[in-house]
């Protein structure tokens, strides 16, 4: 069947079964390879996008299922600028191999988006099904607090980030 | 310009184009180098020619051609800082190659952590070499001694007269060295100049920031797993349901027609279905009916009984016993005896993503495209699996997820080639989760018994360790014998790997010992899911789990401190060793203590009261030529037995660091990863197949888990710390071994109960509480 998918600001139209999950679509036939695949069951965060402001993972998502807009790792940075998240996390040299961390920053984009100040509970109970197996977590939050000081310097416009 | 140079450079400036094309553009970032593969040999890039490692280019900047691969801890950024230093050209001026089989020398991907304390040394003396000359040229150009010049920032100048300079980019850019180097090996490769000395280098020891980190952060890194080629169709691999199975018949009408199906391959056990879109090929491989003959007998006892087999079954190899003194002698005239077991069971990689690869077949060549961190090896393998000159095999090096050991990226690679062989288009493999978790590589099970021997002083005498690994027909990297497809496909190599079961490396001083170690089999020795491979310090972690959790049972019985307990045993030592191992596990441990406010007394504490116990437990341990001491502090929870490692220390002596700020990310990233096996990690099975296939059934640690505060202390414990030719030793894999027994300590000193079985997952030590009544 045709989906149309809107991604990072622009329009895909993809003929591809109702059922595909959004991941491969996302990955094959858009060419947003931010997400990735980890696990095909939702259980380790490497594939999340972000859509209506919620982190959803979508190597469980069909993609006929989209309705809203879908920000990638690709579209966080706007006009050119990186979104706070990832400003923290080049500053705290977050990833160790890189390739959950699409995982970590969405994640702790949404987690801050709802927690502008997150004490360290929230980070540890948001973040704890975001999966790294460098185990970088304990940079990921100290990234995070980072993030949180970043976003209240830049103010309610900043805080926003990225198009989710 | 030689045909091999320009084909060389060619694909090195294609390599570089990718990493400047958008992530989301809609051309294919990869075409590039996959259309490179026009017909014609990949040759060996020399290591004894000097171009062959250093391009210099007329913008005065330089690109440094390395063996290696980066398996995420930031080596790259520490070989530019190296090559910088010694070449005098400012960092940022320099770009970094690795790991693609016709572009670099082969210097072995990456293992042992030795990419800083082998491989660093061949690229400081090229590089010093390059510098060496470049001024030479100069010299010629302005008609002066070399003596009378100074270089700095890739600008040779006359000192008297500073208006005569020259660039790098002037004298050679674009151009080449034709310098020959010797070497009976990549490893000795060198020229005449000398490397600097230590206080000379600028940008060694400075905490730069990893060059490759923006990319993973913004979205623009191109991994394996984003290579695209025209043509290119998606394999899903179809495992036997059961170890040990036999494919019985294939109904390939089952899938027949699937939207996009191409074909079902199989050969012996091994069974893949392939199909046009990814999706698809899930599809299929899920859909496809094959039947498959359990094997006669059960391939393995479950994980609950594994222990008991290893201790009964007889031994299939045993290495030489150490013996040192009359160990029956010193333990009969012991006052105290202490004896303990300890198991470890099988660990797995599970990387944080599975096994993948692409292959690309077109013109009778085979490219592939790998995360794999012996791409040397696959290509050589494959070829030889392939039965195709190795000529005409290249493995692309491209990054993936993190890479400890002999992962099943080695698996992967080969079954993409394989598969593309027989579909005649480029092919992409792609194991899932539950391959990844249930049929990737183990680290071997473990089960020691240890004895230790105490004078009247408290002194240890005696020792006796004897560790029994489940290791048989260990799994190399890249055999074409040994791969999971071979082996699937009925290949048997003539004389399987012994395996290794180990003894530890700390520097005790006890007069009277007896190291035995051997190796046991499963019923079930090929096509297992059990199959054993390196894993991160291949056997560390598991050896001193045994053997320093031990040192502290002896030190309890001594009454005595864990840490002074330690230190009287190695200031003990009168022998020299090399490289001052023992004045560095000195230096260690007390860094150790100090950091984390080590106050002496025994172990357990005097119990709390409250629900949460508190306890503090240290370990040390030497891989190579450096030396890690760590401390761990736990909470444990008395009514459900979770253990919360609230704090770390590590004290951490590999010689010059080069990069601290890397090194102090992969000491983190290294304890944690310990500390998943210490509380987590356990592979499961019953008697038919692996139980554990995803992040449920095989737990891994997780944000909940990460201690509240970590302490890194870098020492320099080198009883001359200033000397000019310090060597750099090999940081990584040193960090993963002390760990798990130090948890295990704290555990003890908490709750004064010991654990002698990893993992501990709540229920154990719950179960362990409640047996001692805590």
């Amino acid at each position: 069947m045709s989906v149309t998918l809107k991604v990072n600001g622009g329009t895909h139209t993809v003929d591809v079964d109702a059922s595909t999950p959004l991941l491969y679509v996302l990955r094959n036939d858009i060419g947003a390879v931010g997400p990735h695949f980890g696990c095909g069951l939702g259980q380790c965060g490497a594939c999340t996008v972000i859509i209506n402001g919620a982190a959803v993972r979508s190597c469980v998502t069909p993609c006929s299922a989209v309705k809203g807009e879908i920000t990638t790792l690709e579209g966080l940075a706007k006009n050119g600028a990186l979104h706070p998240v990832q400003k923290a996390w080049i500053e705290e040299q977050v990833p160790q191999c890189g390739f959950c961390q699409n995982g970590q920053i969405l994640n702790a984009k949404v987690l801050l988006d709802r927690h502008p100040n997150p004490t360290d509970a929230e980070i540890r109970e948001g973040m704890n099904s975001t999966l790294c197996r460098c185990m970088t977590y304990f940079r990921v939050q100290t990234a995070i607090k980072r993030a949180a000081v970043l976003l209240r310097a830049a103010g309610p416009e900043s805080e926003k980030g990225g198009a989710a | 310009m030689s045909p091999k140079l320009s084909r060389r450079m060619f694909l090195a400036e294609s390599g570089m184009l990718v990493v400047s094309v958008g992530a989301l553009s809609a051309s294919n970032p990869f075409a590039a180098v996959a259309n490179a593969q026009t017909p014609g040999q990949y040759p060996d890039p020399d290591f004894r020619e000097l171009d062959s490692w250093i391009v210099i280019h007329q913008d005065n900047t330089a690109t440094f051609h390395v063996g290696k691969t980066d398996c995420g801890q930031g080596t790259g950024t520490a070989f530019r800082q190296m090559m910088s230093d010694e070449l005098d050209i400012a960092y940022d001026k320099t770009t970094c190659i690795m790991g693609s089989t016709d572009n670099t020398v082969d210097q072995g991907g990456s293992g042992g952590s030795d990419a800083i304390q082998t491989d660093g040394w061949p690229m400081r003396r090229v590089a010093a070499e390059a510098r060496r000359v470049l001024l030479e040229m100069a010299a010629a150009q302005f008609a002066v001694p070399v003596s009378a010049l100074a270089v700095r920032d890739a600008v040779i100048t006359v000192k008297a007269d500073s208006s005569k300079r020259v660039t790098y980019g002037e004298l050679i850019g674009g151009k080449r060295f034709h310098v020959a180097l010797t070497g009976r090996n990549v490893d000795a490769t060198t020229g005449v100049a000398s490397v600097k000395a230590v206080q000379d280098l600028r940008f060694v020891g400075q905490p730069l920031p990893r060059y490759d980190i923006p990319a993973k952060v913004d979205g623009s890194q191109k991994w394996a797993v984003d290579v695209k080629l025209p043509g290119m169709v998606h394999a899903r691999n179809v495992k036997p349901p059961q170890a040990g199975a036999t494919l019985v018949s294939i109904d390939e009408s089952s899938v027949r027609s699937l939207p996009g199906f191409v074909k079902v391959v199989s050969k012996g056990n091994y069974v893949a279905v392939v199909c046009e879109r990814e999706e698809q090929a899930v599809a299929a491989a899920r859909r496809l009916k094959v039947d498959w003959q359990k094997p006669a007998t059960a391939p393995f006892p479950a994980s609950d009984d594994l222990f008991t087999f290893m201790r009964a079954a007889t031994p299939t190899s045993a290495q030489a016993p150490v013996v040192q003194g009359n160990l029956d002698a010193a333990l009969a005239g012991a006052v105290k005896v202490v004896e303990a077991e300890y198991d470890v069971p099988f660990q797995g990689h599970t990387a944080f993503a599975p096994a993948h690869a692409l292959a690309d077949p077109s013109n009778g060549q085979m490219t592939i495209y790998s995360n794999d961190m012996k791409s040397y090896g696959m290509r050589n393998g494959v070829a030889e699996f392939l039965g195709m000159p190795r000529e005409q095999v290249r493995v692309v090096w491209t990054e993936g997820p993190q890479g400890y050991g002999r992962t099943a990226a080695d698996d992967a690679g080969f079954e993409a080639a394989y598969l593309a062989k027989e579909i005649g288009r480029p092919v992409r493999v792609q194991w899932m989760r539950n391959e990844e978790t249930g049929w990737d590589t183990k680290g071997p099970a473990f089960a020691f018994k240890l004895r230790g021997g105490l004078d009247a002083k408290g002194n240890l005498v005696a020792l006796d360790y004897s560790a029994r690994a489940a290791d048989y027909n260990h799994v190399g990297y890249n055999e074409a014998d040994t791969v999971l497809i071979a082996q699937l496909m009925g290949v048997r190599k003539a004389r399987p790997a012994a395996g290794s079961a180990g003894t530890p490396t700390e520097l005790y001083e006890i007069p009277n010992r007896r190291l035995t170690s051997d190796v046991v089999s499963l019923p079930l020795a090929f096509e297992t899911p059990l199959r054993t491979g390196n894993l991160r310090d291949p056997n560390g972690p598991q050896i001193a789990f045994a053997s320093e959790s031990f040192i502290d049972e002896l030190a309890a019985a001594a009454n005595a401190d864990p840490v002074e307990f330690r230190l009287r045993l190695l200031t003990a030592g009168t022998t020299e060793d090399s490289g001052f191992k023992r004045a560095r596990s000195i230096a260690v441990i007390k860094a150790a203590a100090e950091a984390y406010g080590w106050s002496p007394r025994t172990s357990p504490k005097p119990r709390d009261t409250g629900t949460i116990l508190t306890g503090r437990g240290m370990a040390y341990a030497i891989r190579s030529q450096t030396v890690v001491a760590e401390i761990a502090e736990v909470e444990v929870n008395r009514q459900t037995g979770h253990v919360w490692v609230k704090r770390l220390v590590c004290a951490h002596d590999c010689g010059l660091v080069i990069n601290p700020l890397g090194t102090r990310r992969s000491i983190e990233g290294g304890m944690l990863h310990s500390l998943s096996r210490a509380l987590h990690e356990e592979v499961t099975f019953d008697t038919e197949k692996t139980t554990g296939v995803d992040w449920i059934t095989h737990p891994s640690l997780r944000h909940a888990d990460v201690p509240a505060r970590i302490d890194v202390v870098l020492v320099n414990g080198d009883p001359k710390p200033d000397r000019p030719d310090l060597p750099h030793y090999g940081a990584g894999e040193t960090i993963c071994k002390p760990l798990i027994a130090a948890v295990a300590n704290a555990i003890y000193d908490a709750t004064g109960v010991r654990l002698r079985r990893v993992p501990f997952r709540d229920a154990r030590v719950l179960a362990a509480l409640k047996a001692a009544r805590v």
